[in-house]
C-alpha cells in the first residue's frame, strides 16, 4: 500500500525540486539583469541579505518617498553620533568657512566636475523634514536642506553603464555607495543645510550625503568626492563599502 | 463509536485516525525549521537591542530625550556584535517568514486550524476553561486520547501565537524600516511612529519567548520523550501499538 504512495511522492518531489533549481537559476539571471544582487551577497549572511534587497528594491521600484513630517515635528535634540574628521585638513576648512572646499565628481560621467559650496548652493535648494535612524536604535526628525544629488548627476551626465555612485568623506576613512535608484531618488541629497540653518560641524559640514530610504549610516558626513561606476569590484574590498568588513549590510533599508 | 465499528467504513476510517501521525509532516518540519530561526532571531535581537537598550513611544528617541524604558542593561556598543546580529536577524527573519506563510497556507489549505485548534463552542464553555485550568494547576498529565488532541487554553494559545504575535512581531519589525514604510506609511503610524514599533517589537519578542518557555515546561510535564517523538517522527508511543 504504501509504494505506489511513495513512489507519487518521490515523483512530486524530484518535480517540485527540479522547479525550485530551475526556477532558482533564472531568478538568479533576473536578478542580475534588474540589479537587484547587492555588492555583499557573498558569505553565510549573503542569502538574507539578497532577499532583503531584491524585495526591498522590487518594492520601492517606484520612487517610494520615504514618510515626511511637519515642521513641529522636528526632535529638539538631534543625536550626534562620533566626531569631526581630526586631521589638519577638515580643520582648516572649518576655519576657513569652507571656502577652500571642493565637491569632485567623476568616473562614468561625461564631465567630470569640481563644485565649491557656493556653486552647490546655485543649484536649485530642496528641503525634506525626514528620519533619520540609527542601526543602533535611536533616532531624530531634522529638516534638511540641499541639493538632489540627481541635479547633480544629471549637470556632470551620467553614463548609462553607472550601477553605483560612490561617496568620500574627507575623514579619509568613511566612505559609501548606493545604486542607481537611491541615487537618483528625489530624496536623496547632497545636504548643506539643517533645521533652517547652515550644517553644523557635528552633523556632516559643509555637505553631508542624506539617503532618506536608509538608516542613518549610509548618510556619510563631510562629502569631499563623488564617483560613479559600473562595479563595485575594485572600490575598496568589493563591497560597496567597509561596512560589511565592519558586520554591517551594504543595503541599510531596514 | 462502539456501535459505528460495524460499519466496515468507520471502522478503516478509525484505524486511518490511530496511524495517522499526530502531527503531519509539514508540520513538524516547519516547527522545527522555525524554531532555529526563532531562537536565531531573539540571539540577535539581543545583540542589536544592547546597542541602544532604551524604549522610547512615538517617533523618535535619543539619548537625552526622555525614555519610556531603560532596560536594566548597558550599552554594548565597543564589542561589535549588532553588525553580525543584523545580517543574522534578516536572514533568519526571512526563513521566520517564509516558513510561517508555508505553515498558515497549508493549515488553512487541509483545514488544521479549523479541525485542530479553533476551540468548539463546548470547549469556550466556562465549564470547560475550568476544568483545564485546575487540571494545569495541579500539574495533572493529559488523558492517553488528550495527547492526540489539544485542550482549550493549548488551542487559544496556539491561535494567538500564529494569528496574533507572529504577525505583530513581523509588521512592527518591518515598520522600521524607512525603505519598507516609504511604500506602506500606514504600518508605522499606525503604532504611532517608529520608536512605538520598536518598543511593540520588543515586548510582543518577550511575550514569544515567554510562549516558548511555557511550551517547553509544558512539553516536559506532559512526557518529554512522547511529545518530542510525536513532533519528531509524527507518532505518539500509545500510537504505535495498534498497527
Amino acid at each position: 500500500m504504501s509504494s505506489p504512495l511513495s513512489r507519487r511522492k518521490l515523483i512530486t518531489t524530484g518535480l517540485a525540486t527540479a522547479a525550485g533549481v530551475s526556477g532558482l537559476g533564472v531568478a538568479a539571471v533576473l536578478a542580475q539583469r534588474y540589479g537587484l544582487i547587492p555588492p555583499d551577497h557573498g558569505g553565510i549572511f549573503g542569502a538574507g541579505e539578497t532577499l532583503t534587497y531584491a524585495g526591498q528594491r522590487l518594492l520601492t521600484s517606484h520612487h517610494s518617498l520615504a514618510r515626511e513630517f511637519n515642521r513641529s515635528e522636528i526632535s529638539k535634540v538631534a543625536f550626534v553620533n562620533g566626531k569631526p574628521p581630526q586631521n589638519e585638513a577638515y580643520q582648516r576648512h572649518v576655519a576657513g568657512g569652507f571656502a577652500d572646499w571642493r565637491l569632485t565628481v567623476d568616473g562614468l560621467v561625461a564631465r567630470p566636475s569640481s563644485f565649491s559650496l557656493a556653486d552647490l548652493k546655485r543649484f536649485p535648494a530642496r528641503s525634506q523634514i525626514t528620519h533619520q535612524a540609527c542601526e543602533e536604535g535611536w533616532s531624530f526628525i531634522a529638516e534638511w536642506i540641499g541639493v538632489p544629488l540627481s541635479t547633480v548627476l544629471n549637470f556632470v551626465g551620467v553614463s548609462a553603464q553607472a550601477k553605483y555612485v560612490v561617496y568620500y568623506s574627507l575623514d579619509g576613512f568613511w566612505w559609501d555607495s548606493i545604486d542607481m535608484p537611491d541615487a537618483w531618488h528625489p530624496q536623496t541629497f547632497l545636504a548643506y543645510g539643517m533645521n533652517g540653518g547652515e550644517l553644523p560641524v557635528d552633523h556632516g559640514a559643509p555637505v553631508r550625503m542624506k539617503v532618506a530610504r536608509q538608516l542613518g549610516y549610509k548618510s556619510v558626513k563631510y562629502i569631499s568626492h563623488i564617483t560613479v561606476t559600473d562595479s563595485m569590484k575594485h572600490i575598496g574590498d568589493g563591497l560597496g563599502s567597509p561596512a560589511p568588513a565592519a558586520g554591517y549590510s551594504w543595503y541599510a533599508g531596514i | 463509536m462502539a456501535e459505528s465499528a460495524y460499519l466496515p467504513a468507520v471502522a478503516i476510517q478509525n484505524s486511518k485516525v490511530l496511524d495517522s501521525p499526530r502531527h503531519s509532516a509539514l508540520v513538524r518540519v516547519t516547527h522545527w525549521i522555525h524554531t532555529l530561526s526563532f531562537i536565531a532571531l531573539v540571539l540577535s535581537g539581543i545583540a542589536i537591542l544592547l546597542a541602544h537598550p532604551r524604549l522610547y513611544w512615538g517617533e523618535t528617541g535619543a539619548v537625552g530625550t526622555p525614555s519610556l524604558i531603560d532596560l536594566p542593561f548597558p550599552f554594548v556598543l565597543e564589542l561589535q556584535i549588532r553588525g553580525p546580529g543584523r545580517y543574522l536577524h534578516f536572514l533568519s527573519a526571512w526563513v521566520f517568514v517564509l516558513t510561517g506563510l508555508l505553515y498558515v497556507l497549508s493549515g488553512l489549505f487541509t483545514r488544521h486550524f479549523w479541525k485542530n485548534l479553533v476551540p468548539s463552542r463546548v470547549d469556550l464553555g466556562w465549564k470547560s476553561i475550568r476544568r483545564v485550568v485546575s487540571n494545569h494547576m495541579h500539574l495533572k498529565r493529559p488523558a492517553a486520547e488528550e495527547s492526540r488532541s489539544y485542550n482549550v487554553l493549548q488551542r487559544l494559545t496556539y491561535l494567538a501565537v500564529v494569528f496574533l504575535l507572529s504577525p505583530l512581531i513581523i509588521i512592527t519589525g518591518l515598520a522600521m524600516s524607512p525603505a519598507v514604510t516609504s511604500v506602506f506609511p500606514v504600518i508605522v503610524t499606525v503604532f504611532g511612529g517608529q520608536q512605538s514599533a520598536r518598543t511593540i517589537h520588543f515586548f510582543v519578542a518577550v511575550a514569544l519567548v515567554l510562549f516558548l518557555f511555557v511550551h517547553i515546561a509544558m512539553v516536559c510535564l506532559a512526557g518529554f520523550k512522547n511529545r518530542m517523538r510525536a513532533m519528531i517522527t509524527g507518532h505518539n508511543a500509545a500510537g504505535k501499538e495498534p498497527s
